[in-house]
């Protein structure tokens, strides 16, 4: 053990501890999660609506419900995003990785190569990393950052349909529509996004929980707490 | 045909009473959603306006669009439009034939040039030099370059003319290609569907003779007055889709109580057209009235989207691909899970050894 513990103002290579992900990020964490589940079962069951009810329309209105609960975690998902893009701006700098890509440092592409071969087992020696290393910053900015804006996009685009010509929506949005050949391809590939950011839940949630267990560094607790702890003191 | 001659005098000699012009003018005021103060704007503007000559050129089509336009819910309304437009230039409709008829497009050109409304039915083929759509011994594509330079305004008929429609599909082998990306330097108006309806093409032209412009566009080129909202927005059978009520095979209960056609890939929720409400054959019925679900015949490439009876239709992605979102979505989830697995798996069997070994991962 060395002093160093919960300090952000010595050698960060020796560090027990250090606070990366502040508050606001975490809080955006969760709201992201839980707004993209919502998002994608209610999304699913309005591409494929459940089986047909009987009676009569008034008594019903469970489509109506569905594409409620959708629009207004569509909403959460992306005030929370603005929120986030904000606090990419004014946090530290671990708020910021999920943004861009440094590819313009050689230091940066070392690390991608490096992390390929430790994931692939080509090497037994695991770097220390602060935020993310840049295998999962690549990952998160292209299945999470763009998939998030495609997302939005797309979806208030769509949404703009139902609201009408000249609404906010289709002002700001309806220009996608005849980008991606109509509203029915919007509507697939809107579908598509869903699919590719459930992929990307399904490996983060693998290569966090891995991290934990068999890593060097804590992950599932830093998300929660902000505090990133490691096994070893060691560079 | 004097130059002076207004469309008013133009139906007067065609027979049409004053009492049912201007039934027609409240008709198509009502028609294109202008208010009822708007019946004597439209006849004082027919009434003294020199008439617009309209040449109308086919290409490739099936017609539909014509047929559409002569069967207009009022027949009224047909005669008096057909009066406007007639006498000048389509082949289809017009009692003259071979040279006599070409000649017409030169004596327009030499009358009218830079003046007359140059309607297209149907779009040219461009591969082989336009060798797969021959008029008059050349290339359809030529006709219409030549009009094209010296009319006012462009009408594109049809989904044909607006997008391409089916002689466009993959893998469209004559490249047949929409209006607008042929003529680049003049308006157009697109006026899709398959055909569009007799009541929105004669709205339309009527729109543009009498106020000398187009109706207000959609993004797309589109009248937004009959393309401004969606099939489904209007739909009377949108309360079942609200209240989660679908057809689910067509011979079932939902069938026959009129439940929504959701399920059965009905393409009202993606389709821009005046169907739901203005109807079709004089507001008699359209097609999910009927119990079949909409095809999306208004749309962009409407043919190459996959399944007409499916709610979720193919990615195209480089022109054709035969698979759905929900297959290709499933299958990369899928295999996630399996790496992720596999991945698992490795990794313990790889961080067991490192522990036998007595070493670390960390060194």
């Amino acid at each position: 053990m060395n002093s160093n513990v919960a300090s952000g103002a010595h050698d960060p290579a020796n560090q027990k501890a250090v606070y990366v992900f502040e508050a606001p990020v975490r809080l955006w964490h969760w709201l992201h999660t839980f707004s993209f589940l919502t998002l994608a079962a209610t999304g699913y069951l309005i591409a494929n609506p459940l089986p047909s009810l009987a009676g009569e329309a008034s008594d019903h209105f469970l489509m109506g419900n569905i594409r409620l609960v959708h629009f207004i975690s569509a909403y959460v998902f992306a005030i929370g995003f603005a929120v986030r893009i904000y606090w990419a701006l004014v946090g530290n700098r671990y708020a910021r990785e999920i943004f861009y890509l440094p590819f313009w440092r050689l230091e940066w592409w070392k690390g991608l190569f490096y992390e390929l071969r430790f994931y692939l087992f080509l090497t037994r020696k695991q770097h220390k990393t602060l935020g993310h290393n840049a295998l999962a910053q690549t990952a998160m900015f292209f299945l999470n950052t763009l998939m998030t804006l495609f997302m939005i996009g797309t979806g208030f685009a769509l949404y703009g349909q139902g609201l009408g010509e000249g609404s906010w929506a289709d002002q700001g949005f309806g220009w996608i529509i005849p980008l991606l050949g109509g509203g029915e391809a919007t509507h697939n590939w809107h579908n598509m996004g869903m699919w590719i950011m459930l992929m990307f839940v399904i490996i983060h949630i693998y290569m966090a929980v891995r991290a934990d267990i068999i890593g060097r560094e804590s992950s599932v607790s830093t998300i929660i707490g902000g505090w990133r702890t490691f096994r070893d003191d060691q560079p | 045909m004097g130059i002076q001659q207004t469309f008013y005098e133009a139906m007067r000699e065609h027979g049409i009473t004053r009492r049912s012009f201007l039934k027609f003018c409240s008709l198509t005021a009502a028609g294109l959603g202008l208010g009822p103060e708007f019946a004597g704007t439209i006849a004082h503007a027919l009434e003294t306006k020199p008439r617009t000559p309209v040449i109308w050129l086919h290409g490739l089509e099936c017609t539909c669009c014509s047929e559409s336009f002569i069967r207009s819910g009022h027949p009224l309304a047909a005669d008096v439009i057909l009066s406007m437009i007639s006498l000048d230039y389509d082949d289809t409709l017009m009692a003259a034939a071979g040279h006599q008829a070409e000649e017409i497009l030169d004596q327009t050109i030499e009358k009218y040039d830079g003046n007359f409304i140059l309607a297209c039915e149907g779009n040219p083929p461009l591969n082989e030099d336009g060798m797969y759509c021959i008029q008059a011994g050349k290339p359809y594509v030529e006709k219409l370059r030549r009009m094209a330079s010296h009319c006012k305004a462009i009408i594109a008929w049809g989904s044909c003319a607006s997008w391409g429609c089916v002689q466009a599909a993959h893998p469209n082998p004559t490249r047949a290609t929409p209006i607008h990306k042929v003529i680049t330097d003049k308006p157009i108006i697109k006026v899709p569907g398959c055909p569009p309806i007799a009541e929105v093409m004669t709205g339309v032209i009527t729109y543009m003779l009498t106020f000398d412009r187009f109706p207000e566009l959609d993004r797309q080129g589109r009248p937004k007055m009959f393309y401004g909202q969606r099939l489904h927005d209007k739909c009377y059978r949108r309360p079942h889709f609200d209240a989660g009520q679908f057809v689910e095979r067509f011979d079932d209960e939902g069938a026959r109580k009129g439940y929504c056609l959701y399920k059965m890939g009905c393409k009202g929720p993606t389709t821009r057209n005046a169907c739901s409400t203005v109807e079709w054959n004089g507001g008699l019925s359209w097609p999910v009235k009927s119990g079949h679900g909409c095809l999306g015949c208004a749309e962009d490439n409407f043919w190459d989207r996959g399944s007409f009876y499916s709610s979720v239709t193919n990615l195209n992605v480089a022109g054709q691909v035969e698979s759905t979102a929900n297959k290709v979505g499933g299958v990369l989830a899928g295999a996630a899970a399996i790496g992720v697995a596999a991945h698992a798996a490795a990794s313990v069997i790889s961080h067991s050894k490192d522990s036998n070994r007595g070493g670390s991962s960390h060194d």
